[in-house]
């Protein structure tokens, strides 16, 4: 039974590609599953959090829902991103809650075939092998795809 | 479907417990009412009926024994007198506590519940003790409920002839009702001659297949009473015209067409309100019975009239049925988002139409006006519908003191006031956890021991006060007790012993008073299983703040202790100064200002290495500056220059500096749970006219955050010491 759902499930990779958006966070290219994305939307200044750690920028109003706005470069321990106008918010939904993620610029949407998905190889980084679910390579660039629940972790804690 | 049928069932519940707390606690105060006792039965009854129907056995019995009881009462077999009154309350308590545990899961405390039931059973004449109900099963076949004379059959049994004359409506066939079972329900009281009237017929043609045109004559005889007949109608009334008719004289016919009256007096509202939801083919259980039955006996409204008590509000839940209409909550919470957002966009359309540069913009400005106001309206129409009178909350309370005075050996009455103050929903159901310690806590720690209280003069009963009332914009609740009032003495002593308070501090009475709400002080001697399980009176004052509200306590020796809640009327929107700090909007709720001032250097005063003091008349008052209490930094050319003068619940007074004041307006409350945790100082967020997310500041926590404000405390309470 469960043989057969496996089964099932792998024609079906096989089948379907994903469709992935690319971006770039400090440089380098990740991407996250488009069903994932509920919306990109133009960095505006955000309000900030008192006492919030460096990869909390803050709140933002989506039309009337306050939303967190996490600084992807931070949190993945590379340097703060100085947000402009030219900056990118991607709003995902995480633990069914929505958070909006700093990134340098939206790229490209593209399609992956799940075999050409590679484990992530070890690195000295705990945080890096939690937070890249793989790596693929796309026109000769490595683009790491990003395992959302991790990066965000369920319910947030800012504390001082 | 059987899960929202029983969801309603539960629903009902609530609606017959409260009815049944009602009639029990007008009986306490000495209405002796017929009708509340049947009330009461009813309610009793129904709940009965829909536990059988869900196969809930606990319930069931338990209710069986007590409806049995009542209708000893009932048919004045049995006196009211104390004992059984109090029998009666407890009763009902366990009657909740039942149904609780039928709806949320738990254990049932056996031992009580049996020792109820014996209680019960004494009560009980000995041949009906093991007549046992009959659940129905859904749209089973004949709804043999056995409604009526539980209570003992009458000694000798006489055969009586009944004519009935029974027409169904189409709606009776509507939900499903079939006249076959009912015959077949009267043909096993006796013998039954039935006779179709088909005169109504029309030919073929002009017939409506929905219509209904067939009507019964029904000659029963029998030896039942006629409760038992009528039972058979039970759930079919008000879906059929029904006339019964006996032999016997006419004086009991008059008393049952009256009881019958009152039966099926029900609101035809709650048939309607229950039907849109898939319901059964028979409705497992009546309709909510609290009804109205004013023409059934106007002599009991007079009487009821004449109550001293809550008359207003009597009166309007009795008066008349309201259509009323049951909504899910989540549609309505949908709706206060919307209005909520309607707000916001109000303001934004303002600030945006400011911002256009066009010379006369009056015209436009006086339709934004009436824009403003229609959502205002809208706002608080919605709200509205969020609001409920504290009086269900206060029964349970009712039920709190009695438990807790059993157990403490006490007597206390609870005498609540303003029972049909309208609080936001949530606000109750927040509420109920504080309320209960506090409650628990006044008979447990405030009312002294009956012998102790003879000899101080007092009434042996302790007398606990609850009462809920509009004050200009938010909500009081005080809870009054007639104790001791509070051990200054011991609860400073025990303030010292757990190092809250320096030894040698000097305090005065009200702040001694508020030691209570310190986290971790308790002053039960030893624990005991009432209050007092380690968590004290400051779970209390955080579950109030929470809710945006304030708790203070007075006392007097001797003559016992109030605790003041005010709460605000709702959780969605408050009032704010609107300021700025640190280059970032931010709001501080209204309620806590007490004088906002422009300071100059002259003002400021420096005490220490870094505290500093405003002098305001005379007065000097700790400055707290804000941004550093956030953590924020502000550019050096910027000043904090404006002070908000605010007043902590010890009645410390404190400057906030901000550094400038914009605006006093309503604001939209957006909980920051789930964005992020807990930010000392910030009690949630809103959105201000520009789109942009404001932080509301809870200053009482930004005073503790504040390393000046609070050094200084420590400091005069030093000062004060030495």
């Amino acid at each position: 039974m469960q043989a057969e759902a496996k089964q099932t499930d792998q024609e079906v990779r096989h089948a379907e590609h994903s469709e992935f958006v690319s971006f770039t966070v400090a440089g380098q290219a990740f991407c996250l599953k488009i069903t994932q994305i509920r919306e990109i939307r133009r960095w505006s200044p955000v309000t900030i959090l008192p006492h919030a750690p460096a990869d909390v920028l803050g709140v933002m109003n989506l039309r009337g829902a306050v939303i967190p706005i996490y600084d992807l470069s931070a949190r993945f321990g590379l340097q703060q991103t100085e947000a402009s106008e030219r900056n990118v918010v991607i709003v995902v939904s995480v633990h069914g809650k929505p958070v909006g993620l700093l990134a340098e610029s939206v790229s490209e949407i593209i399609s992956i075939n799940p075999d050409d998905i590679q484990d992530t190889p070890p690195v000295d980084s705990r945080n890096t092998m939690e937070y890249i679910q793989g790596i693929i390579s796309h026109d000769d660039t490595m683009v790491r795809i990003i395992n959302l629940d991790a990066v965000i972790s369920a319910p947030e804690q800012v504390m001082p | 479907m059987s899960g929202s049928i029983q969801d309603t069932f539960f629903e009902e519940c609530e609606e017959l417990l409260e009815a049944t707390d009602e009639g029990l606690t007008a009986i306490e105060g000495g209405d002796h009412d017929p009708e509340v006792v049947n009330a009461i039965f009813r309610a009793v009854h129904s709940i009965k009926g829909g536990a059988g129907a869900f196969g809930l056995d606990d319930l069931v019995a338990f209710a069986h024994r007590f409806e049995t009881v009542f209708d000893e009462v009932r048919s004045n077999r049995l006196d009211l007198d104390e004992k059984l009154i109090q029998l009666l309350l407890r009763s009902s308590d366990q009657l909740s506590a039942l149904v609780e545990v039928a709806r949320d899961g738990g254990e049932i405390d056996e031992a009580h519940n049996d020792t109820l039931l014996a209680a019960l059973d004494e009560y009980i004449p000995e041949e009906e003790e093991d007549l046992t109900f009959e659940p129905m099963g859904l749209g089973g076949p004949a709804p043999m409920m056995d409604l009526g004379d539980l209570g003992g059959a009458p000694a000798e049994p006489q055969e009586e002839t009944y004519r009935i004359r029974f027409q169904p409506l189409k709606e009776m066939y509507g939900t499903g009702n079939e006249p076959f079972f009912l015959f077949q329900a009267l043909k096993d009281l006796g013998e039954l001659t039935v006779t179709m009237d088909e005169n109504e017929l029309p030919g073929f043609d002009a017939m409506d297949m929905a219509e209904a045109y067939l009507a019964w004559d029904l000659v029963l005889v029998t030896k039942e009473t006629r409760s038992k007949v009528e039972a058979v109608f039970e759930f079919v009334e008000g879906l059929c015209e029904l006339s019964i008719n006996g032999d016997g004289d006419a004086e009991a016919e008059a008393n049952a067409l009256a009881a019958l009256d009152a039966m099926f007096a029900a609101p035809p509202a709650a048939d309607a309100a229950a039907a849109p939801e898939g319901e059964a083919p028979a409705a497992p259980f009546e309709p909510p019975v609290p009804a109205p039955e004013p023409e059934a006996k106007p002599a009991a409204a007079e009487e009821k009239a004449s109550a001293p008590k809550a008359e207003s509000g009597k009166q309007e839940q009795r008066g008349g049925p309201k259509p009323t209409l049951r909504v899910e909550l989540e549609r309505v919470d949908r709706l206060i988002n919307a209005v909520g957002e309607l707000i916001i966009n109000h303001s934004m359309l303002a600030q945006q139409i400011a911002n256009l540069n066009v010379s006369d913009t009056r015209d436009v400005e006086t339709e934004l006006e009436g824009f403003k106001n229609l959502a205002r309206d809208i706002q608080e129409g919605v709200m509205a519908i969020r609001a409920q009178p504290v009086k269900p909350l206060f029964q349970r309370m009712a039920r709190i003191v009695r438990e807790a005075s059993a157990a403490t050996g006490k007597t206390c009455k609870l005498v609540t006031e303003g029972e049909n103050t309208e609080v936001d929903k949530t606000v109750i159901e927040r509420l109920s956890d504080p309320l209960t310690h506090i409650l628990r806590n006044a008979v447990d720690h405030g009312v002294e021991k009956p012998e102790d209280r003879e000899a101080a003069g007092k009434s042996k009963v302790g007398e606990i006060r609850l009462s809920a009332s509009h004050r200009s914009g938010s909500v009081c609740i005080e809870i009054k007790d007639d104790g001791a009032g509070v051990n200054r003495p011991r609860v400073k002593q025990i303030a010292i012993e757990k190092g809250l308070i320096p030894e040698n501090a000097e305090l005065t009475d009200g702040e001694i008073d508020n030691l209570l709400f310190a986290p971790g002080f308790s002053t039960a001697k030893e624990i005991s299983n009432l209050s007092g399980r380690g968590v004290g009176m400051d779970v209390v004052k955080n579950a109030v703040t929470g809710l945006g509200g304030r708790i203070n306590i007075s006392s007097a020796p001797g003559k016992g202790s109030t605790f003041t809640i005010i709460l605000p009327l709702t959780l969605a929107v408050m009032d704010g100064m609107v300021v700025s700090v640190a280059d970032q909007t931010m709001v501080v709720p209204i309620t806590s200002i007490v004088e906002t001032m422009r300071g100059s250097d002259d003002m400021i005063n420096s005490l220490g290495a870094d505290g500093t003091l405003l002098s305001i008349r005379g007065n000097f008052v700790p400055i707290c500056d804000v941004a550093g209490a956030l953590g924020l930094y502000r550019e050096s050319d910027q000043q904090a220059g404006v002070y908000l003068l605010v007043e902590t619940e010890t009645g410390q007074r404190c400057a906030l500096a901000v550094d400038d004041i914009h605006d006093q307006r309503q604001v939209v409350i957006k909980s920051l749970d789930g964005v992020c945790g807990e930010i000392p100082g910030v009690a949630a967020a809103t959105i201000l006219g520009d789109g942009k997310i404001a932080m509301i500041l809870d200053p009482e926590s930004i005073i503790a955050a504040s390393p000046t404000a609070a050094a200084f405390d420590t400091e005069r309470r030093m000062s004060n010491a030495s």
